[in-house]
């Protein structure tokens, strides 16, 4: 596997006067409340991850967890107070002022949960603005802008100032401006949150098609379960400044690793949220003539397979037997299992 | 005792009034106590007794120290001066080349930094008086006098009244549309007609000078307050004291430093208009989101885009209103810098006042009101106006204004030439109008006056003599019956009572510091002033306040009506009551209490109106009538923000009071205008200014901790 886009290894930020030192004399071991005794704030606490190229990572927690402060040490808008983190390679920590606006300028997008949009300009020269701090000339930069209206589905609107937009048609500002540049990692704070449920909705399953179009490398930060769950590859759980779980949605949902981590899984349709792959059995003999394919969701296909009577056949993507699945399974995966796994 | 533990708070206060009162009693009046001491220093006395501090003798006449503390800050003000005079004539000499003599001479820095600013601002005023009158001196800057005799064609013809008044409806329409130009032209034409055309733009000129430069300033220092923390901190002090400053008080240092006439003026005024427009600047920038700062650098800006392109748009606004800050403390300091000899409205106005034609005083003071409300709605509507999209306009639609006011300026000049053939031999009217050949109504205002005092005279007189009399000569004797300890400790208890010790000690520190000086009998007598003001002024300004608020309407109306007489310099206000009760107490009392009711009104309604919605529907639902509703909900919360508009009465009206010494009066003013006039005045104008300055700023200690602890209590902001 080639080197990942972003690393980070034990990272810590903590907030308070001495702050460095207090983590120093830790020796590796931060306890939040010794930390709090001393006036300090454990933002983050001993992160370590990796994200490879194309990969959308879902950072969720309740506010207070500490993953907004984790985006920030990786976009480097607040220094870290501990640990290593890289970006393609690149030692974060240590590039200066100059190389970090550099890197901002070609490589990192960032979608804020207030939209953060400039008031006095218009959508086209909002968008526009990151390609003009560059230095790119201005028809240059309004030409790519436009393509960038046309990308988020704003035409027509490129001459409206952000006040006259709906808060769903700003966050599309928002992403465009943040693609404006193309750049390889996308930071997305919490970008939906202020938005109504249906909006909400509307602009994740944009936002979904929207990658599967240009494969960024993303870190998504969330504090909604069931839209970690619909967008990640991964996701990393956070609580109090740790990462309580880092795995696939599907490993979350079958395997929570801490009782935390399953009270939110408790709520969660798994038909909805669960794969064929993800509860199928290795075996390929002895089934019927029924297939499907490993990656239906179970909710999709959960109906055909109940009224077989014998084991369904699961297949790849080039309709080859990869497993089987039992109808007797299915419902033990939707139904069964919750209460019983204390 | 049950009570007392039920109420703790009230027995400490009633224990520090009962310790105030005993000390009162006992500290007896001695016997050799003359009411004003101050000033000692420069009367040569048998009686007086000397000490010398820092090199300077102190003179003073003998004191108790219960009763009077020692005036050891008597040194400050001879210090001051002769620290400003070591400054401007002996400090670091230096050779300096001089262009007219063409040959070295020796100068000190400081005189000479002085006299090139003083150069630089005089040719700024000439240059913008020029455009709008006409003149020689700005040709003159750049060739000479002789040049000027050999071309006798070349001078700046200035703008006929005409051009300048269409322009300045074009940029009314502009910012704030039809209503504000038609205001805009209507009062420019008045004043043309009414022959006040050239003080006005004297007027206009400075403020056309100092205005850009202290935004400038302002803006610079603003940003590296909120870039530097350190900046910030070292500003802070000096911002809160210009705050409580009395514009007038400032005038006495520039006098020395700068000398008189305009660009002194100027000066000084960037001295007190910068202040506003830093803490605007300030706040301005705080207010932006911190997500649109983190969209700034995420975008790749650097520190100054970040600051240029992101950070000063986004809070444009707080920034305009800044602006109109600076404009209006202009506007009011070009009237006040009369004293130090600025041309314009404010010398004319002056002047009159000294004669005691109240005619021609109201028509400057009318002037000088319209276009005080000219400036401040014309700068508001700029600052609420929102940016708007041009790009899908072609040329004309998007420069209809420029192109309109190019017409203007071609039909203002033809105008003017016609003008010159129908007037072949009198005054060119359209052109400008003179001074003296304006339509003057001062005979009118004046015989008003007359007739006002033929009438009204014995009722005037009785209500004088009564308020003299029956109030204010007793209140001024219980204020100066004051022993300086008992004064002391009541302030620095209530400090105590109200912010801990950290209050106390800075009210002790502002305290003593005017206590030491020699003026604290004056002092008093300021504070009694601004006491009695304040007084009136509240009850006035909460009961209009309150009773204003239970309609809609009235509401807005009364707020339109302070925001406008907001607007008007203090000065303005001495004009009328003069013309009704001639030159007594009564009459700074009055304008006192007239200039102070305003933010008194102001907050109450504010206060009012913060009180949130869903607390008035709770309250309705509960079933409380409207007084029920009034006095336990409505007042309790809206009661910090009224103590901040008692906060501001107090700063009104001592400056009101400090203005009042042009009338005559006994108090600190007095002194200030003393020095105004004294060679040696710049240290004692600006101790005097200082004390003043301290006096406001013990009350706004005390308020504002009171408000910010109440605030928390109840949950506000």
């Amino acid at each position: 596997m080639s080197e990942p886009v972003i690393k980070c290894q034990s990272v810590y930020k903590i907030f308070g006067a001495n702050a460095e030192r207090m983590l120093k004399e830790a020796n590796g071991n931060v306890d939040a409340k010794t930390f709090q005794e001393n006036g300090c704030i454990v933002g983050v606490n001993n992160a370590s991850f990796e994200v490879s190229k194309g990969e959308m990572l879902v950072v969720m927690g309740l506010s207070g967890s500490g993953k907004s402060t984790l985006l920030r040490c990786i976009s480097r808008l607040t220094d870290a107070t501990g640990g290593k983190i890289f970006i393609e390679g690149q030692d974060l920590l240590n590039l200066n002022n100059k190389e970090l606006i550099d890197l901002r300028r070609n490589k990192m997008g960032m979608v804020f949960q207030s939209f953060a949009l400039l008031p006095h300009k218009t959508v086209l020269e909002n968008i526009a603005f990151p390609l003009q701090i560059k230095g790119i000339k201005t028809e240059d930069s309004i030409n790519k802008a436009m393509d960038m209206v046309k990308l988020v589905g704003l035409d027509g609107r490129e001459n409206y100032f952000p006040r006259e937009l709906s808060g769903g048609q700003q966050q599309r500002v928002g992403i465009a401006r943040s693609l404006a540049v193309e750049p390889d990692i996308w930071f997305l704070d919490e970008p939906f949150s202020a938005l109504d449920p249906l909006i909400r909705k509307e602009m994740q399953d944009e936002f979904l098609r929207l990658q599967e179009k240009l494969q960024k490398t993303i870190m998504f930060i969330t504090h909604d379960f069931d839209e970690a769950l619909k967008l990640a590859d991964r996701i990393a759980i956070m609580k109090d400044g740790i990462i309580e779980q880092l795995d696939t949605p599907a490993n979350i949902v079958l395997n929570p690793a801490t009782e935390y981590v399953r009270k939110f899984t408790e709520e969660v349709p798994r038909e909805k949220v669960l794969l064929i792959k993800d509860v199928m059995d290795e075996t390929t003999s002895d089934v019927g003539d029924l297939k499907v394919s490993k990656d239906e969701i179970i909710e999709n296909v959960a109906e055909k397979i109940l009224t077989q009577e014998k084991t369904v056949a699961v297949t790849d993507s080039k309709n080859n037997i990869v497993g089987s699945i039992n109808p007797a399974k299915i419902i033990n995966t939707v139904f069964g299992g919750r209460k019983n796994n204390h | 005792m049950e009570l007392l533990k039920k109420y703790p708070k009230s027995f400490q206060w009633l224990f520090l009034l009962a310790v105030f009162f005993a000390l009162c009693f006992a500290i007896d009046v001695p016997e050799t106590y003359k009411f004003i001491r101050g000033q000692a220093e420069f009367v040569k006395d048998p009686n007086q007794s000397a000490f010398v501090f820092l090199g300077k003798e102190v003179r003073y006449y003998a004191f108790d120290v219960f009763w009077r503390l020692p005036p050891l800050l008597g040194w400050l003000p001879i210090w001051i001066n002769d620290s400003l005079f070591f400054l401007m004539n002996d400090w670091m000499p230096m050779e300096f080349w001089n262009e007219d003599t063409q040959e070295y001479k020796t100068r000190p820095l400081v005189l000479q930094i002085t006299r090139n600013l003083t150069a630089f601002m005089t040719f700024l005023i000439e240059l913008i008086r020029e455009i709008l009158l006409g003149g020689l001196e700005t040709i003159v800057a750049f060739t000479s006098w002789d040049w000027i005799d050999a071309n006798p064609w070349a001078e700046l013809p200035g703008l006929p009244w005409t051009i300048v008044a269409a322009g300045s409806a074009i940029l009314a329409y502009k910012l704030g549309g039809k209503g504000l130009a038609i205001y805009a032209l209507l009062s420019m034409t008045y004043i043309s007609i009414f022959g006040q055309w050239k003080p006005s733009m004297q007027t206009l000129s400075f403020i056309l000078v100092a205005a850009p430069l202290s935004f400038i300033f302002g803006l610079g220092l603003g940003v590296a307050a909120f870039k530097n923390k350190r900046v910030e901190k070292a500003l802070y002090p000096i911002l809160l004291v210009m705050q409580t400053m009395p514009q007038y008080a400032v005038l006495v240092p520039a006098l020395v430093l700068f000398g008189v006439g305009d660009h002194a003026a100027v000066i000084i005024t960037m001295i007190v208009a910068v202040p506003p427009m830093i803490l605007l600047t300030l706040l301005g920038l705080r207010a932006v989101p911190p997500e649109v700062i983190e969209a700034g650098r995420m975008s790749g800006c650097n520190n100054w885009q970040l600051m240029s392109k992101v950070l000063i748009p986004t809070a444009r606004r707080d920034i305009l209103i800044g602006v109109n800050q600076v404009i209006m403390v202009c506007f009011s300091m070009a009237v006040i810098s009369a004293f130090i000899g600025a041309k314009g409205l404010g010398f004319n106005l002056l002047l009159a006042l000294n004669q005691l034609n109240i005619g021609l005083a109201l028509e400057a003071g009318l002037c000088i009101s319209l276009i005080a409300i000219l400036l401040d709605k014309m700068s508001l509507a700029w600052a609420n106006k929102q940016v708007d999209y041009f790009g899908n306009l072609n040329f004309f639609q998007r420069n209809k204004n420029s192109l309109f006011f190019g017409v203007v300026v071609i039909a203002g000049i033809l105008l003017a030439y016609l003008g010159s053939i129908y007037f072949k031999d009198g005054y060119n009217y359209l052109f400008e109008v003179p001074h003296n050949k304006g339509i003057s109504t001062a005979d009118f205002w004046n015989k008003g006056v007359d007739w006002i005092f033929d009438a009204f005279f014995v009722y005037i007189k009785a209500f004088n003599t009564w308020l003299i009399v029956d109030v204010l000569q007793p209140m001024r004797a219980l204020y100066l019956r004051m022993p300086a300890i008992a004064t002391l400790v009541l302030v620095v208890g209530a400090g105590y009572l109200i912010g801990g010790v950290r209050s106390a000690l800075v009210v002790c520190g502002l305290t003593l510091f005017i206590a030491l000086s020699p003026w604290w009998d004056r002092a008093l007598v300021t504070t009694y002033m601004a006491t009695f003001g304040v007084i009136v002024s509240c009850i006035i300004g909460f009961t209009v306040g309150t009773l204003c608020f239970q309609n809609k309407h009235s509401t807005n109306f009364m707020l339109n009506v302070c925001d406008i007489f907001q607007t008007f310099p203090s000065f303005v206000y001495l004009i009328p009551v003069m013309m009704l009760f001639g030159i007594t107490d009564t009459s700074v009392l009055i304008a006192v209490i007239v200039y102070a009711t305003i933010p008194a009104t102001r907050y109450t309604i504010e206060g009012l109106r913060s009180v949130p919605a869903g607390l008035h529907d709770a309250a309705t639902m509960s079933g409380v009538t409207k007084f029920q509703r009034l006095f336990k909900i409505e007042f309790p919360l809206a009661f910090p923000h009224m103590m901040l508009g008692l906060n501001q009465t107090i700063v009104f009206a001592l400056f009101m009071v400090i203005i009042g010494a042009f009338i005559g009066t006994e108090d600190l003013g007095q002194y200030i205008l003393k020095a105004l006039s004294d060679k040696k005045g710049a240290g004692i104008g600006l101790t005097l200014g200082i004390c003043v300055a301290f006096i406001g700023l013990i009350f706004d200690n005390l308020i504002r901790t009171w408000v910010g602890k109440r605030k928390k209590h109840l949950g506000i902001d």
